[in-house]
């Protein structure tokens, strides 16, 4: 299992540089540096003497290699510069919107989660039946709907049922404050967005529990359970899902790792200042240096994310370490 | 006098005519579809009514999609004005809900067949030939793919639109290339079982050049995962087009776009909701057809998911 975790995680390596790669000089593709397209506007006028000081301050005036190997050094230690924009270190603005986007994202995965076992585990036991067309014709719609649309419905619904039952029209506070300093207030600003994405993403998850519960319920030891006498309900609940939700368990954590790119859009329905915001905020201002950090970290989220799903799957099932 | 060739040649064409007479016409083969996979059929007939409102949105479409007029902001569905009925309301410039509607058809089409077809036709090429070559050419190919995999699809394209600009064209760019490792991956998986059939190394003694070999007989086999993706892609596509119109990102006004219509109609939602409902309905609808159709054509493909089914 050791040699295994190893492996996995030297792969992790060259992905992690080869994004950064990838990132790094993507940045630089377009002609001029970040200091003359910031100083120069739409009208591209700049001031020469300026745009050195920036490109001093910025260390954009050192060559290219030197400046990558700081990139590809500050990746591993947490230092991505400064933002470009407000001059601020950038691990200081991304540290403020990080944990409202990891919160939206453990909630939506604990919504998917809710939603997608039960709802695939019913699709599958009565498969081709009228349960099985609604399930699997609303978990094909559910991927289909923009998120942030079911975002701006929400929000749509909120304010009319709000105001049928009360006679005002509320919606849910602008302002983020952490779990433990008021915990109501955080839920009800937060729970919106969870549920928009939530849905979408256990769309996947009902796909994959019904297709996985429909393999695990035609094998021999279901039918030796069911040769037995036993319940209906102790087979599905103690021996089939069980093993079912092996893939569901992977899904799910690739699903997370996505979440932490996928809420960019449904932030913005909110008005909800987390990593997604930030990154729009930072790609048509132009802020490079922030840009690129907060790419880094969402693949770091997402490399990560992945190691630990694998390594979940192989020492739930050891034929794989063993591949 | 006839000859014997002539007589087989004769033989083999009442062969074939017989052959062709023998195959169900296109009218039966589309009944049986339907029987097969309603659902899958439901999503065709979808799919044709987007390309039809697409194509022939000039004829469709009761006002000139970018035509503004002040007198009928934000008008409710179904208000009157001397040029005709706003059956679905008016945005805040005056312009038509459903005119743009259906002109935002042709965006989204357009944007989602483009970055399909180029996208898996990429990664078609570059997945059968990195399992064709195997060896050191695919370790180091699948590597590169891995990378391209690390970001999520719409970071990836919101990178690229940053660096390019929001243009039409860019987003397609934005949005193709990250699909390229998706397709690849999967058709590679696809292509290294078939790498392993004899008529393969026929070919190959036959002395055909490595192209021809992957090209004739290699590609013709790895349809049905490349047809797959490429419905899969669509819909994604018109997801991903949508989303980053509605960050300010995709397509700019007055471009009619359904995610740009979303983006606008964001101020309104407490007065006006209805410039909020209809676009939305619109992407759903289309992608969810995509989906459905997608769906149908790889149980119909894939012989091992049919009895998942």
């Amino acid at each position: 299992m050791l040699q295994y975790v190893l492996k996995r995680l030297l792969l992790m390596i060259p992905t992690i540089l080869g994004a950064a790669f990838i990132i790094f000089f993507i940045l630089r593709v377009v002609p001029g540096d970040v200091c003359e397209l910031k100083l120069g506007g739409d009208g591209g006028h700049y001031d020469p003497v300026q745009v050195e000081i920036c490109q001093k301050n910025l260390g954009i005036d050192r060559p290219v290699y030197e400046q990558f190997g700081k990139f590809v050094v500050g990746i591993f230690t947490f230092d991505y510069g400064n933002s470009m924009d407000t001059g601020k270190p950038v691990t200081h603005e991304i540290g403020l919107r990080f944990q409202l986007s990891l919160q939206i994202a453990i909630m939506a995965t604990l919504v998917t989660i809710i939603i997608a076992i039960p709802l695939g585990t019913i699709s599958a036991v009565y498969q081709n039946s009228w349960i099985d067309y609604i399930v699997r014709t609303v978990s094909i719609a559910g991927i289909a709907l923009p998120s942030f649309w079911l975002g701006i419905l929400l929000l749509l619904f909120l304010l009319n049922f709000s105001d049928w039952m009360w006679g005002i029209r509320w919606s849910p506070p602008l302002i983020y404050k952490p779990i433990w300093e008021d915990p109501y207030h955080n839920v009800s600003q937060l729970i919106w967005p969870a549920v928009a994405t939530g849905y979408r993403y256990s769309a996947v998850a009902t796909r994959m529990t019904r297709s996985s519960m429909l393999e695990v319920l035609r094998e021999d030891y279901v039918r030796t359970a069911r040769a037995k006498g036993l319940l209906e309900k102790l087979i599905i609940n103690r021996h089939a899902l069980k093993n079912a939700l092996l893939p569901v368990v992977t899904v799910i954590g690739i699903e997370f790792a996505f979440l932490m790119g996928g809420l960019v859009v449904t932030e913005q329905v909110f008005n909800l200042n987390g990593l997604g915001q930030l990154l729009v905020h930072s790609v048509t201002g132009k802020d490079y240096t922030m840009t690129q950090a907060i790419v880094m970290i969402i693949v770091l989220v997402f490399v990560f994310t992945n190691f630990m799903v694998d390594i979940l799957y192989a020492w739930l099932d050891p034929r794989i370490r063993y591949s | 006098m006839v000859t014997v060739s002539e007589n087989l040649a004769d033989a083999k064409n009442a062969e074939l005519q017989d052959d062709l007479r023998d195959r169900p016409g296109l009218w039966k083969q589309i009944t049986s579809f339907a029987r097969k996979q309603p659902l899958g059929f439901a999503g065709l007939i979808v799919v044709l009514v987007f390309i039809c409102l697409a194509v022939f949105a000039p004829w469709l479409s009761p006002f000139d999609p970018e035509a503004s007029s002040y007198e009928h902001m934000l008008a409710p569905p179904g208000t009157t004005s001397d040029a005709g009925t706003f059956y679905l309301g008016t945005d805040d410039f005056g312009r038509d809900v459903l005119t743009r509607i259906i002109y935002g058809a042709r965006t989204a089409l357009f944007v989602g067949f483009t970055c399909a077809i180029v996208g898996a036709t990429v990664g078609l090429v570059l997945g059968v030939g990195s399992a064709f070559f195997g060896g050191k050419i695919d370790l180091i190919f699948q590597r590169i793919m891995d990378i391209f995999m690390a970001f999520p699809l719409i970071i990836m394209a919101l990178s690229i639109v940053a660096i390019f600009g929001s243009s039409i064209q860019n987003v397609i760019i934005a949005i193709t290339i990250p699909f390229i490792p998706r397709c690849a991956r999967v058709v590679r998986s696809s292509a290294l079982a078939i790498r392993e059939i004899p008529y393969i190394d026929a070919a190959r003694a036959n002395g055909f050049s490595n192209s021809r070999i992957i090209m004739r007989h290699m590609v013709p086999n790895v349809m049905a995962p490349f047809l797959i993706m490429l419905t899969a892609f669509v819909g994604q596509a018109i997801l991903l087009e949508a989303s980053l119109s509605f960050l300010g990102l995709g397509v700019q006004e007055p471009v009619p776009a359904w995610g740009l219509m979303l983006k606008n109609a964001q101020e309104y939602i407490r007065s006006e909701p209805w410039i909020a409902i209809w676009p939305g309905i619109a992407i759903t609808l289309g992608v969810f057809g995509f989906n459905l159709f997608g769906d149908a054509l790889r149980d119909a493909l894939d012989p091992r998911l049919r009895s998942n089914q």
